[in-house]
């Protein structure tokens, strides 16, 4: 039997099939998201048939539901081959610190993805002197949707500053449209901040928020609840019962002007509502924000003592190759992380985001994992209901500040 | 002596099971809630955290740190909660069972039909209730029925409060009811003739009333007012809740009223009670024991509500938070075991607040038969 096997292996020539066993794949890409996931699962096993490959998914927005159980499963000693995580501090401040990922240094001067990744995004995945997740893909988080034909009705362009925005809105409050701004549930309203604040800040600044020297109780920093809490005004009163969609939703319908939103929502109009980018929709970068790219990244990790290591290691290698970055992420709706991706195989958003990654100065985001550990995000939600609550920017800060100093934020 | 034997072996296994996975895991839990786990991002997750103790560190910051506002809001929430939900359930399960009681045509299509709710798990209920309660849609439309304007009211996302206080009167309105209670306690020890009874119950009652209003207010919580109250946007929930439990309190009381001797009935009758009367003297007090059981069955879902809310608000949105959703948050998305665990043990002893007394006079009645 065994002769056999080694026989095939001997006539296909494959190296590869050599590699046997089996590979868990943890991830939170359910639904939508699920085919793009199935075409790298299906790359993998026509380059390693011998593998049995687990698709380990917990459906739920975000890993909201898979944290949770990855949690268990790490504490209990059962980690999965790799696994699914938003790159940078989410999984630093989380996983790394506490000892529990292995180093892919190597890996990445291996496959030569020092230079196929931008600098801006490795020193994003690096803490220590080390570099702790292969990123898959690119969302943009700083984008402002509308519909240009609506606005041309309206008789306004596409605002460039949140002054200009603060203006516009006045404008269309006059013309009748009760909240220009479309916004919905809880954390796309953390999501509208970290727009307000990266333009109120400058990248300088808020990469400084991030690294601790500058405290969310500095004037600058408190000034950005102050435009946060304008921007509000203009937006919807009952938020909290819409998802990001219909927010989106509420713009394609002509009930509001702008959405900001992640670049997935360029996916949920094109594909879902069937419109076209560029002339049904079209975006700009969040206003003060142009010339940056507020990024975020879906990547895989290796856990120590993962059971199959060699499985996992190829895994890796093809989630950061060329090919495998542009299997995934058309179909994902994102743009690839390397800087060398064909950019015929992405619609007219996707092309025009590629541009940007590779020019922009790029940042991460505070929503999606990209610049705060896990303790800080989860209770940032706290900071943003103070503010709700109570419409105070300084109290807001103080909070901000407190959880900064309690989790130890940049150290 | 061997029955003995025998009935103890049997019994062993599940013994050993009950000690270490429920008692056992209560002690590790309150240990947990006296450390420092989670703090330190680097050893929350660790192979082998460390943990130190910090004594009753989490409880003090979960009632008075600055950041966790949303504890005490998510407390406040679960105690208005409880108390509509309650009396909503209890109020409306006894109204239907007095209507049914009457034996109207029907009635056990009805009597189905009351029930059928609670056949549904809360995370339906709340789906379907969330459906309904959607700003634009559902109950809001329903005035157009009859031509009028449809609602606008925004059900589940309201930011409005009612019976707003300041977070730092805590202790002045615990000790008020506490003290009035104690009050309560001993005057209706005098009725019974109990004079130690009296004596101390009259003397701690008074002593913290004394306290309320002399120094009460004197000892902040918190260096500012925060302002808390009953959240608008549980109102929706409230009903989903009721809408789920009446039909239970409703069999309860159902059954409650035909097992009234008719003998009673009658008698009142033949003593000249009105309608009213005969409720109010003899029916309802005949009740009582019902409506307690009914009312632990109701608090402890009451005080663990958890699935209901996740259905309909989602874990985020802060006015319909509850413990046992800040619990899952701090926990298993804030790394913040400890804290977690705290709130974990003060959940535990709501509901033993509530469970105890029940156990405790169910057992000696036992032992009196």
């Amino acid at each position: 039997m065994r002769k056999w096997l080694l026989a095939i292996g001997v006539a296909l020539g494959l190296s590869a099939l050599a590699q046997t066993g089996k590979l868990e794949i943890f991830s939170w890409w359910a639904g939508d998201e699920g085919p793009a996931l199935e075409a790298l699962i299906r790359l993998y096993k026509q380059k390693y048939p011998g593998v049995e490959v687990i698709n380990a998914t917990v459906t739920g927005g975000a890993g909201v539901n898979a944290k949770a159980v990855l949690k268990t499963r790490m504490l209990g000693g059962d980690p999965p081959d790799t696994f699914q995580v938003h790159a940078g501090q989410e999984l630093i401040g989380t996983w790394v610190v506490a000892d529990r990922m292995e180093d892919l240094t190597g890996l990445f001067r291996q496959e030569g993805w020092l230079q196929a990744f931008p600098k801006g995004l490795i020193d994003l995945l690096s803490y220590k002197g080390g570099i702790w997740s292969v990123p898959v893909n690119i969302h943009r988080s700083n984008v402002m949707w509308y519909i240009p034909a609506k606005l041309r009705e309206w008789g306004v362009t596409p605002p460039r500053t949140w002054a200009e925005f603060l203006a516009t809105c006045q404008t269309l409050k006059r013309k009748g449209l009760e909240a220009p701004l479309a916004l919905g549930e809880n954390w796309t309203q953390q999501h509208l901040w970290e727009s307000v604040a990266l333009a109120t800040l400058g990248a300088e600044g808020w990469a400084n928020l991030w690294s601790g020297k500058l405290k969310f109780t500095d004037p600058k920093a408190v000034a950005v609840w102050e435009t946060f809490g304008k921007v509000l005004d203009c937006a919807n009163k009952d938020a909290a019962g819409l998802s990001w969609q219909q927010a989106v939703d509420r713009v394609v319908q002509g009930k509001a002007a702008f959405n900001i939103m992640g670049d997935w929502a360029a996916g949920y109009m094109s594909t879902t509502l069937k419109l076209k980018p560029g002339t049904d929709f079209a975006w700009a970068p969040s206003p003060g924000t142009s010339g940056i790219f507020m990024m975020l990244s879906d990547s895989f990790g290796l856990p120590k003592r993962a059971k199959n290591r060699q499985n996992a290691l190829n895994w890796l290698k093809l989630v950061g190759s060329k090919e495998g970055q542009d299997t995934f992420n058309p179909l994902k709706g994102s743009i690839a992380a390397r800087l060398d991706s064909d950019p015929a195989k992405y619609n007219a958003y996707g092309q025009s985001a590629m541009k940007d990654w590779k020019t922009n100065r790029i940042v991460g985001s505070l929503v999606h994992g990209a610049v705060a550990p896990e303790s800080f995000m989860s209770q940032f939600g706290t900071v943003m209901e103070i503010f709700l609550q109570t419409k105070n920017p300084q109290a807001a800060a103080n909070a901000a500040q407190a959880i900064a100093n309690q989790v130890g934020l940049g150290r | 002596m061997r029955d003995r034997i025998t009935a103890f072996l049997v019994l062993l296994p599940s013994l050993v099971a009950v000690g270490i996975f429920v008692y056992g895991f209560i002690g590790q839990n309150l240990w947990v809630s006296l450390t420092d786990w989670g703090k330190n991002p680097a050893q929350a997750l660790a192979l082998r955290p460390e943990l130190r103790f910090v004594g009753l560190e989490n409880y003090r910051e979960l009632f008075s740190g600055l950041v966790d506002v949303r504890f005490r809001q998510s407390a406040v929430n679960l105690i208005f909660f409880t108390l509509f939900f309650m009396a909503g359930s209890l109020g409306l399960g006894l109204l239907l069972a007095m209507a049914l009681d009457r034996g109207p045509k029907g009635e056990s299509f009805f009597r189905t039909v009351f029930l059928f709710p609670m056949a549904l798990s809360f995370v339906v209920t709340g789906t379907i209730w969330r459906w309904l309660l959607q700003p634009q849609g559902g109950v809001n439309v329903l005035p157009t029925l009859l031509g009028l304007p449809p609602l606008s009211f925004p059900w589940l996302t309201t930011r409005e409060k009612a019976f707003v206080f300041d977070w730092n009167d805590l202790p002045f309105f615990t000790a008020i009811v506490v003290g009035l209670i104690l009050l309560y306690l001993g005057w209706q020890a005098h009725r019974e003739g109990e004079k130690r009874r009296r004596l101390w119950s009259l003397l701690s009652g008074g002593v913290l009333l004394l306290w309320a209003f002399t120094l009460g207010r004197n000892t902040p919580l918190l260096p500012y007012p925060e302002p808390h109250g009953f959240s608008l946007a549980l109102v929706g929930v409230i009903l989903a809740a009721v809408w789920q439990m009446s039909g239970y309190t409703m069999a309860l009381y159902l059954a409650g009223l035909r097992g009234i001797p008719v003998e009673v009935l009658e008698a009142a009758k033949v003593d000249g009670a009105s309608e009213w009367q005969t409720y109010r003297h003899v029916i309802f007090p005949l009740l009582a024991p019902i409506t307690l059981s009914a009312m632990i069955v109701l608090g402890h879902i009451a005080l663990k509500i958890f699935d209901l809310i996740f259905a309909m608000a989602g874990l985020d949105y802060a006015p319909t938070d509850v413990p046992a959703i800040y619990m899952y948050l701090l926990a298993f998305r804030g790394n913040q075991f400890a804290k977690g665990a705290a709130i974990g043990i003060l959940l535990l002893l709501l509901v033993a607040v509530v469970v105890i007394p029940y156990l405790a006079s169910q057992l000696r009645k036992e032992v009196r038969r």
